[in-house]
């Protein structure tokens, strides 16, 4: 039941981001979600008109499309992309290169283990992992940038592995 | 009648001075070898600025490490007519400081203080030193340094000040104070994370770290002025400022042309010349006291280590090679060893190693300890740690022997470095 009526708002979004593609690049952003999704006009289920919203809809936004994930992980101390990220790091390859008019800002974060300089170009190593295999998968350099976050962003508080491995982690932001 | 008076009054003032300093909650852990027994008796004269310089000259002389505090309760001579040196004798105090502080008509505190030999029963230094208006904290630090100097033939660094960044949720300050922690200032408050300060020789000015543009970009800021101007903002990250001894270049930390790497800058952001060339991470520069090598951090052979590379170019050499991983390496002044960071079994610890031998002391017992740095007379360590689930400064003597709990008021303490003297 859950499941159907995330996938309900989602499906409200997509519409309403097909509305207005300014609003594409705060897909990822949960905040604005639910405020779109609330700002949706009732009665609109999302059935009748799916079929026509897919078409139009962005595929970053599809949550069923792979290019609806944008984070990478890592293991400590480690900068390449794994081997089970690749897929998704080549789909957006593909995507930005099909899509010359967008942008994507790339961040690498960190665990806090390390010191915060240490950490800090650990972070950039990754984001820049990123950007290469997107400049190979066809993304052009203009459409990227990459800068590190260190250990100052962590997604998860806590002081051991759950967190820390959360907090490894490039994220794909999408600002055009 | 009228001296037991003062003594009670004394002691109900220094009851309350333990518990009016609230700015700071320090805790001293550990004992020195061969610490020298002072007693500092309570300045006479204005009774509340005695207690008041009592406090600050006794926090410093215990947290050196190298003295033994002994309580002068019960006896407050404050000339040198008034010492029975037997009654001294008897607590084992070897060095007794006594003297007498006013305020003057124009509000500058004056004291006039003796330090006495209670073995040799002669004065060993007697001196009136002045400060400004509300400066009690500074004119303590000051008796603190001449009685440190005297007794130890080293310079004190008790008037020295600290760097750090307080960050409390996504607030950020950094923050400027005294060596013992007290008399914060703040230099800069902001919702961005602030990193890696660092003091430029002759402390007038901090060059830092900022994420206000979104990415790490290094600043440099007067300490007088306030003004702050932007030193380097390439694409990518920006960041590990360090000055060289003579102030004309700081080696900052770039990745313009590819992986994080060492490069010289001057102040005013002109002139930038590439250092490293590794294509592995190459972070945390710092340089030698005589401005002719770095200390820095890399990853190239596998994990994070301690390198150490001419200024004027040439091969590096590998300096850690204990399992796990080593940091943010800084010089001792003296230019010997260096301490810094080793992270091994899940623990950080402060370590030193002598340039020399090549021996490796760790320091500490491990925890949450990081960013190290000496105090400019080498004696004493500041470094990051955690208690209580919050980020402190800590202090430990070079020795390993004492360490010092500093916690903030509120928030974490983090990056914190120690300034030059001021001269």
């Amino acid at each position: 039941m859950n499941k159907l009526i995330i996938s309900i708002v989602l499906l409200n979004l997509l519409a309403a981001c097909a509305s207005d593609p300014k609003k594409d690049s705060a897909a990822n952003n949960q905040t604005q979600t639910q405020t779109q999704a609330r700002t949706m006009p009732s009665g609109n289920d999302g059935q009748g008109k799916g079929a026509a919203a897919q078409k139009a809809v962005d595929p970053l936004n599809d949550p069923s499309n792979i290019l609806s994930k944008r984070s990478t992980y890592y293991p400590f101390d480690v900068s390449a992309v794994q081997d089970e990220d690749k897929p998704l790091v080549q789909a957006h390859a593909k995507y930005l290169s099909e899509n010359a008019d967008r942008r994507v800002r790339l961040e690498g974060n960190c665990d806090e283990r390390g010191s915060t300089e240490y950490n800090l170009a650990l972070g950039q190593r990754r984001a820049d992992g990123v950007q290469r295999m997107l400049e190979l998968g066809g993304a052009k350099p203009g459409q990227l940038i990459a800068i590190s976050l260190g250990e100052e962003f962590p997604v998860a508080p806590g002081h051991d592995e759950a967190s820390w491995k959360q907090n490894r982690r490039t994220d794909m932001t999408y600002t055009k | 009648m009228l001296r037991m008076l003062q003594g009670v009054l004394g002691l109900l003032m220094l009851v309350y001075a333990t518990f009016s300093s609230a700015a700071l909650d320090i805790e001293i852990i550990g004992a020195g070898e061969n610490q020298i027994p002072v007693s500092v008796v309570p300045f006479g004269g204005d009774a509340e600025l005695g207690v008041a310089i009592n406090e600050v000259v006794s926090g410093d002389l215990r947290r050196s490490g190298l003295f033994r505090l002994i309580d002068p309760t019960g006896k407050s001579p404050h000339e040198p007519s008034e010492v029975e040196y037997s009654n001294w004798q008897v607590r084992g105090t070897e060095a007794l400081v006594i003297g007498t502080v006013k305020t003057l008509p124009n509000g500058r505190i004056e004291v006039h203080f003796r330090l006495l030999d209670v073995i040799k029963q002669v004065e060993l230094m007697g001196q009136a030193v002045t400060s400004g208006e509300g400066q009690i904290r500074a004119l303590g630090h000051h008796i603190s340094d001449l009685i440190y100097e005297k007794l130890t033939g080293n310079k004190g660094v008790f008037s020295t000040r600290i760097a750090y960044v307080n960050r409390q949720g996504r607030s950020y300050s950094l923050i400027v104070a005294d060596s013992d922690g007290y008399n914060e200032k703040i230099v800069l408050a902001q919702n961005a994370p602030i990193m890696s300060p660092s003091w430029s020789p002759d402390g007038s000015h901090l060059a830092y770290v900022s994420f206000e543009t979104g990415h790490a970009t290094v600043y440099v800021q007067s300490l007088y002025t306030n003004q702050r101007k932007i030193l380097a903002n390439f694409s990518g990250s920006n960041s590990a400022p360090a000055w060289s001894p003579d102030g004309k270049q700081l080696a900052v930390v770039l990745t313009k042309d590819g992986s994080s790497q060492i490069y010289l800058i001057r102040p005013d952001g002109s002139e930038i010349r590439r250092l490293s060339f590794s294509g592995a991470i190459d972070t945390e520069p710092d340089f030698s006291p005589d401005g002719l090598s770095l200390l820095f951090t890399s990853d190239r052979g596998g994990s994070a280590q301690v390198y150490r590379m001419p200024v004027e170019g040439g091969e590096a050499q590998r300096l850690t090679f204990a399992a796990g991983s080593s940091y943010s390496p800084r010089h001792r002044p003296d230019g010997k060893s260096y301490v810094f960071t080793h992270f091994s079994g899940g623990q950080f610890f402060i370590s030193t190693q002598d340039f020399l031998t090549g021996q490796v002391e760790t320091l500490t017992d491990g925890g949450w300890e990081k960013k190290p740095s000496f105090a400019p007379n080498g004696k004493l360590i500041l470094f990051a740690s955690e208690a209580r689930g919050r980020g402190i400064l800590a202090t430990v003597s070079s020795d390993g022997r004492v360490r010092q709990h500093m916690f903030t008021q509120s928030g974490d303490a983090r990056e914190p470095v120690w300034g030059p003297y001021l001269n």
